[in-house]
């Protein structure tokens, strides 16, 4: 058994065009598979989850206000990764930053209210997950 | 040898992996209809709170020990279920998911393999990608296999695994379990060993198999030889397709009106046609029962049930729901408050061999077309898009669920929203 998770494969055609009956089509010997967005959006569905983003801290990393953010858990946090943490029990997404001096949670702002976060012993401190890919509506932007 | 990996109180587990907060805080799952506690966090146990439980009965308790609360989220549950069991079959491909949160795997193809580090793999990537912790117990039957998860829940806590592969790991969990704790032994058949002064497992293998027999019957006597390693539980690689099918579910208020039932017997009709549709079998024998309180006992009582014989198997659900909504009629009566109605399939027959009648003028063709349509919209955008008319919207029969959780993996809507 293969439980599908994501089930949102969306199709996007390569070449349209309706071809009249009777004509062997040209492109028949050339066909592929369409893009499945779904898949590149998200090879590992079963370590994959889904969040949105409120908040203006990462918004010069490329994640405006309300975009969606594809966490993958199977991936190591490694320096200067995107990640989404879990520190004293609560959701943050910050720039994971891990080099000699330590680990540090570095938000990416226009906005300079946001400062850097030094992970120091006694800190709850956990990565959730880490983020590869940012969606965002272009419409509502 | 088999391993029966089973995650670690599933359902609070899940609420947890969206709400850090709750770390090392007790919560509580209540079943359908908020009535009583389903699903608890290791703090929730430590406070004494039992499972069955009525959630009215100890709200106080509840809030004085600051207990969050979630209704039932089964399309959560059920989606993180999937990933769980995704997860295992890239380790194992011939495995048996045995309940949402249990599965069995066969180990067999891991002859030269060290089972313990394996498990330990599993355990590890499961916690670490999907987030949910799981235990591991690994023996040579399924009955020990059960036996060795129960004893790594409660003796090997840090690890979460045991691993019963020699007779002296055996033997430590058959001294370890009492009878009533070996998995498909009854009360009845537990007061009767207890009767024989015969308390734990390892006392129970002393019988002879005779007595087993005798006293315990054919199940009896696999259980006794799977405890003796000898595998007698078959593997059921795919869940057979189901002989009926039924629906029913309290209402989230006492409900009277004709009209309000009809609506809430319609919609688990098309429920049941549904899930008939989807392991491709017909019925041609409908059941509807309707029944008020029995715990409300100032209301006037009431309990009736009635078969509708269809002429042709069919699962269409305008024909199922018609021949449901025929039955509410003979059964029907004013003036009570009824708790619950419900709808079952029986008799459930194979699509492909369904019986036609010599005075059926139903287009066969047209309705199979007709549901395949109904199933792909309703699956692409959302249950019951397409709905029946006397489905309708009112839904005062729906289940109460005053505490749900978002769908945070099935609904872009419900996403986790992380405040940065």
């Amino acid at each position: 058994m293969k439980p599908e998770i994501l089930e949102c494969a969306i199709s996007l055609p390569l070449c349209g065009g309706g071809i009249p009956a009777g004509f062997p089509s040209p492109a028949a010997d050339y066909a592929l598979e369409d893009i499945d967005l779904a898949k590149y959006l998200c090879p590992k569905p079963g370590a994959t989850y889904i969040v949105r983003v409120s908040g203006d801290s990462m918004n010069d990393a490329f994640i405006p206000e309300n975009a969606l953010l594809v966490v993958d858990r199977s991936i190591v946090p490694q320096n200067k990764m995107i990640v989404v943490a879990v520190l004293n029990n609560e959701f943050t997404v910050k720039r994971f930053i891990s080099n000699s001096s330590g680990i540090r949670l570095m938000p990416e702002s226009k906005n300079n209210k946001w400062k850097p976060i030094p992970i120091t012993e006694g800190m709850d401190f956990k990565v959730w997950g880490v983020v590869t890919k940012i969606i965002v509506d272009a419409l509502k932007v | 040898m088999i391993a029966l990996v089973d995650c670690n109180n599933f359902y609070a587990s899940c609420e947890r992996l969206f709400a850090p907060q709750l770390n090392n805080k007790p919560i509580v799952i209540l079943s359908n209809n908020d009535g009583c506690v389903i699903s608890r966090s290791n703090e929730a146990k430590e406070l004494g709170i039992e499972m069955g439980a009525p959630a009215f009965m100890m709200e106080e308790m509840l809030n004085r020990n600051q207990v969050a609360i979630f209704s039932s989220n089964y399309t959560l549950y059920g989606s993180i279920s999937n990933r769980v069991m995704q997860t295992l079959n890239e380790f194992v491909p011939q495995m048996e998911v045995y309940s949402i949160d249990e599965a069995f795997l066969n180990l067999d193809q891991f002859k030269h393999t060290d089972l313990f580090q394996l498990a330990k793999k599993i355990r590890n990537t499961i916690i670490l990608h999907v987030g949910i912790p799981v235990t591991i117990g690994i023996a040579p039957t399924k009955t020990l296999a059960k036996m060795a998860n129960r004893y790594a829940k409660k003796e090997r806590k840090a690890e979460g695994i045991y691993l019963a592969e020699t007779q002296e790991q055996i033997n430590e969990l058959l001294a370890y379990t009492r009878v009533e704790d070996i998995w498909g032994i009854g009360s009845e058949h537990s007061k009767k060993l207890a009767q024989q002064k015969i308390f734990t497992a390892a006392q129970l293998i002393s019988l002879s198999e005779e007595w087993i027999r005798k006293n315990m019957t054919v199940t009896g006597q696999r259980m006794f030889n799977e405890l003796k390693a000898v595998p007698c539980i078959g593997w059921e690689w795919m869940p057979a397709p189901r002989k009926a099918i039924c629906t029913a579910r309290s209402f989230g208020q006492l409900l009277s009106s004709f009209e309000d039932i009809r609506e809430a017997l319609a919609n688990y009709a098309g429920n049941c046609a549904r899930k008939m549709r989807n392991q491709q079998s017909c019925t041609n024998l409908v059941q509807v029962f309707l029944q008020t309180n029995t715990h409300r006992t100032q209301d006037k009582q009431y309990f009736r049930s009635v078969n509708i014989q269809l002429p042709v198997a069919t699962n269409d659900s305008g024909a199922i729901i018609a021949a449901a909504l025929k039955g509410l009629r003979v059964i029907y009566r004013e003036g009570y408050n009824f708790k619950k109605v419900g709808v079952m399939v029986l008799d459930l027959v194979p699509e492909q061999s369904v019986q036609l009648g010599v005075f059926d003028h139903t287009n066969h063709q047209r309705s199979k077309q007709a549901m395949a349509a109904f199933d792909s919209i309703n699956t692409r955008f959302g249950k019951d898009i397409v709905r029946y008319a006397v489905q309708g919207y009112k839904k005062k029969w729906k289940l109460k669920q005053e505490r749900l959780s978002p769908c945070y993996t099935t609904n872009i809507n419900e996403v986790l929203t992380i405040k940065n």
